[in-house]
């Protein structure tokens, strides 16, 4: 069953305002740029890109913490975008975040049970915060303490139990892990992976590495400049990647191995801005495909179904590279 | 001087340290304020400003004359300091210590309810603009833009003149109309940099409403800054009050305060300094003790600062 | 690749920097007693995670700790080509920094001067060290600009460092780094910050240079996949200590040392199927208080009461020369029986 429906998704930051902020603004960002995707319910859909790709934007639109500029984000069948206030906070309880920082998601100035016990109380929950710490595997006694007085991994913990606190049936991960240490960075995945078990979670799981997503995610989708450029199953799309992009991102990946055979493609050149993305293709500028032609240059591919379930934004990609 | 105010002064800084000693041992229980009490000058601040306003309070038993008393104008005028006139008399024979500690009522008075309006204001006006940002930021800031330029004197002058008599209360509305703008742009600064942390993103991800993310989220994280520019606001008034005072726009003479004393005095300023020395340097301590407590406030408020 | 028999370029023994803390609470012991050597032309990679003393390590050899709070113990050594950096007076040590030996660092953007343009920058080495004149450095920096493969560098260099993007200006600070030559380059986590697909850019290009300027390189990461694919040898740092050493290949083949071994099974692989990732219990201790005896034993699923009573000494495994291990199972393997 489908929980998490979005179509079309669209988010273009408003770029500066000259005279003093009144006057027109400059062109836009395109941060998001007609992104659609479905999670069924109890699933994990990962979300991979790298800076500039937009896909916290998508994460954050998506709870509207940020407007959309369009689309439509459909959650059990009640139209997000067109809630207002009240229902929008009522609908909250059911989709929660889980930030990257460890070090910015917690209010310095209170401690986890303040931390914890602020949205029992905004929806008057009777959960405690003792159960809370407990499930995500912290000791009672941290209640009492403030953020900065906990490492990286217990602060993350702590966020997760504040995202459980209300209950949610819905999960955007944003980062979780990027900031940990490799051995911190396992436990918090693992402790991910049991809650969604227990609990019946749905996850996004926002990652700029498709390493750490191979553990948690069920279906894997790769954003490049505000656009997907590949979905699929996450056997499929390690096993047989049809974007240029996604091979060279699963290439890059540096393995513990030092006998690895894989054949390593070094993309040229930066991520453009998404201020000013590339016409056609936007990832046509530092694509090593063989076929790259003109067509690249001026006609933007759309995302197509290449098998059954495996869609990829490329013109060329069934052939191989 | 007679005994009566000498024993008087005598409890008084009694009183003080006594206060001061049973709050530093009553801080000692609460991680907080034990952070409060963290920096030594912090303890004198408080101790200070304690001091002052317990004889600001006790003015009547502290002071020996009648401070709108000309004593003497003959022969009593611009008298040095000795033992009878503690810190001297003024241009018109008034005793300068008797005026210092009634001044020290409307100075610090004014002092704080001036910069308390300044920085309420400033603050909401910050805390909004940068908070909802877009059209309502843009014009709140234009309007402290144009504030800031305009010159305070101008607004004030313009104030008195509707005004024609300002009664106190409406000095300090005045006072604190005008003060808040610099504050404003502090806080706009610092909320706007904190709505994009993610623990407010996450406050609002919880459903929490914009006053309780505002209050409970935002402003909290921005007590420093709020705090030491309120700190400066109590000095700034009090230098204001003196301007204004100095026009003859201020508290009407011959009620004392600390500013008028100043102006008042000004002319005699090589030939009586004491005169304006003794409030010039009330004003300096009251600024000085209360950056020390605004120090400590802002350690007490932030549990990262490491308790003593 | 090292040169057998080669002589040490860069010896460093008995390494002590302490900090300390505020209100003297206690001395943090940041690096505690770290000794290792680099030859000429090799990459040392130097692996941890954070908190376990590695850039400090690294700071502390050009003598970049920040004194107070922090200091070198007496005894310690940092040996470059016969001479003590540890006791060089300050214009010497000058002389050897950015010069014969040079540092990257892990943030791009605040390594970089906002005012200054990218060629004013990468220039200024040079005309410190090789007093070079302003056009000579000038050419000398667009030279440097198309060695790290900038392009245009005729363009980029008059260019601000917020001109540049991330990779960019990384490439900048290797530039700047490059810019005399130096003996030893320092590279602290050089790819941390970047995007994946920059990172491979910059590793590439690092690569590229080590191979036709033939210097050292000292890699400072917390990546075990960075370290496999580009050092020959690997220095593996725990709580201030070096826990284990071996050359590339045999470190991630047979791993020793309970620390390392779990570092290993907890990356998560990209070649590997769904599975739960291996977790290594607990957190790092704090640097004000490490655990009595091995001080991975509060972690470490095989301690016995040994590790507790008594510290190991860096043993040798056997299996191949320089192959050492800070772990009580390097002489009773047999007690390698996992308590949970």
């Amino acid at each position: 069953m489908t929980l998490v429906d979005v179509r079309d998704l669209v988010k273009h930051y408003a770029g500066e305002r000259r005279w003093f902020g009144l006057g027109r603004p400059q062109a836009p960002v395109r941060a998001v740029d007609g992104v659609s995707f479905t999670i069924a319910s109890g699933r994990t859909l990962g979300l991979v890109g790298e800076s500039g790709s937009g896909k916290t934007t998508v994460g954050r639109t998506m709870l509207r913490l940020q407007e959309p500029t369009s689309g439509k984000m459909l959650f059990d069948g009640n139209d997000v975008f067109a809630l207002d206030v009240t229902r929008l906070r009522a609908l909250r309880r059911r989709m929660q975040i889980v930030f990257q920082d460890p070090y910015s998601s917690l209010n310095p100035r209170m401690t986890v049970d303040d931390t914890l016990r602020e949205p029992l109380e905004i929806h008057g929950l009777n959960g405690t915060v003792t159960a809370l710490l407990d499930e995500v595997g912290l000791d009672a006694a941290f209640a009492k303490r403030y953020p900065h007085e906990l490492s990286g991994g217990q602060r993350q913990r702590v966020g997760i139990a504040r995202a459980l606190s209300v209950e949610p049936q819905f999960i955007v991960c944003d980062e979780p892990v990027s900031a940990l240490d490799v051995s911190v960075q396992a436990q918090v995945l693992n402790l991910l992976a049991d809650l969604q078990a227990k609990r019946r979670l749905t996850y996004l799981f926002i990652a700029h590495d498709l390493a750490v997503v191979r553990h948690i995610a069920d279906d894997v989708a790769v954003m490049y400049l505000g656009k997907l450029v590949e979905r699929a199953p996450a056997g499929e799309i390690y096993a047989q990647p049809r974007h240029p992009y996604t091979r060279a991102l699963l290439s890059a990946v540096p393995e513990p191995n030092p006998h690895t055979t894989k054949r390593r493609i070094v993309l040229p050149g930066d991520i453009p801005s998404p201020a000013h993305p590339p016409p056609g293709c936007p990832f046509h500028p530092r694509c090593p495909h063989p076929k790259k032609s003109q067509r690249c240059r001026t006609e933007p591919p759309p995302l197509r179904p290449i098998t059954p379930g495996h869609d990829a934004a490329c013109h060329f990609a069934e052939e191989p590279m | 001087m007679t005994l009566g105010t000498w024993l008087a002064l005598f409890v008084a800084l009694v009183v003080t340290a006594e206060i001061v000693r049973v709050l530093r041992h009553r801080a000692m229980r609460h991680e907080r304020w034990r952070r409060f009490f963290r920096h030594r000058t912090t303890t004198w601040g408080l101790g200070i400003l304690t001091f002052l306003v317990i004889v600001a309070l006790a003015a009547p038993l502290v002071a020996p004359y009648d401070p709108d008393k000309q004593l003497d104008i003959v022969h009593l005028k611009n008298h040095p300091p000795s033992w009878t006139f503690l810190l001297g008399t003024d241009v018109l024979s008034r005793d300068v210590w008797s005026r210092t500690v009634y001044g020290a009522r409307v100075s610090l008075g004014i002092g704080a309810l001036g910069a308390l309006v300044a920085v309420a204001l400033g603050t909401l006006v910050g805390a909004v603009a940068g908070y909802y940002q877009r059209w309502i930021d843009a014009v709140l800031m234009r309007g402290v833009d144009v504030g800031l330029a305009l010159p305070r004197i101008f607004i004030l002058l313009m104030a008195v003149a509707l005004w024609d008599g300002l009664p106190f209360a409406a000095l300090i509305i005045v006072i604190g109309l005008t003060s808040w703008f610099g504050t404003s742009r502090l806080v706009r600064a610092e909320v706007l940099s904190l709505r994009q942390r993610d623990f407010v993103v996450a406050a609002r991800a919880l459903g929490a409403g914009s006053g309780r993310v505002i209050f409970r989220h935002v402003l909290p994280n921005a007590a420093a800054p709020i705090i030491v520019s309120a700190a400066l606001g109590v000095g700034n008034v009090l230098l204001l009050e003196a301007s204004l005072s100095f026009l003859g726009i201020g508290v009407k003479p011959p009620e004392p305060t600390w500013g008028n004393m100043i102006a008042d005095n000004a002319p005699s300023i090589y030939t009586a300094p004491w005169s304006t020395l003794f409030p010039g340097l009330a004003i300096s301590l009251v600024v000085l003790s209360l950056n020390a407590v605004a120090d400590g406030v802002r350690d007490a408020l932030d549990p990262r600062a490491e308790a003593a | 690749m090292t040169i057998p028999g080669a002589p040490v370029l860069l010896r460093v023994r008995n390494l002590k920097t302490y900090f300390v803390t505020e209100h003297g609470k206690g001395t943090a012991q940041a690096v505690d007693d770290v000794s290792f050597d680099l030859y000429p032309g090799e990459t040392l990679g130097i692996v941890g995670e954070s908190g376990c003393g590695k850039t400090v390590t690294s700071l502390s050899i050009l003598r970049l700790v920040p004194e107070p709070p922090g200091h070198v113990l007496p005894g310690s050594l940092i040996e470059f080509e016969g001479r003590n950096l540890l006791a060089l007076p300050a214009p010497e040590l000058r002389a050897v920094r950015g010069n014969q030996i040079a540092m990257i660092f892990q943030e791009p953007m605040t390594s970089l001067n906002p005012v200054f343009t990218v060629g004013d920058q990468i220039a200024e080495a040079a005309i410190i060290h090789q007093h070079l004149s302003r056009s000579a450095a000038r050419a000398r920096a667009i030279e440097m600009l198309r060695l790290v493969g900038i392009p245009d560098p005729d363009e980029r260099v008059d260019h601000y460092p917020h001109q540049l993007s991330g990779g960019m200006r990384q490439r900048v600070m290797i530039a700047m780094a490059l810019v005399c030559h130096p003996k030893v380059l320092i590279a602290d986590e050089p790819t941390t910050a970047l995007d994946v697909t920059i990172q491979a850019q910059i590793l590439e290009l690092l690569d590229r240079l080590q191979h036709e300027l033939g210097m050292s390189v000292l890699l400072i990461t917390h990546d075990l996949g960075v370290v496999a694919g580009h050092a020959d040898r690997v220095v593996v740092m725990y709580a201030g200590r070096v826990v284990e050493t071996a050359p590339t290949d045999a470190l991630f083949e047979r791993p020793t040392h309970p620390y390392t071994e779990g570092l290993l099974a907890a990356v998560p692989r990209i070649d590997a199927p769904r599975t739960r990732l291996h977790a290594i219990p607990g957190q790092v201790p704090a640097a004000t208080a490490w655990p009595p005896g091995c001080r991975f034993h509060p972690r470490c699923p095989y301690a016995w009461d040994k590790c507790v009573a008594q510290e190991p000494p860096l043993l040798e495994v056997g299996d191949e020369a320089g192959h050492t291990a800070r772990c009580w199972l390097v002489t009773e393997p047999e007690r390698k029986v996992s308590k949970r």
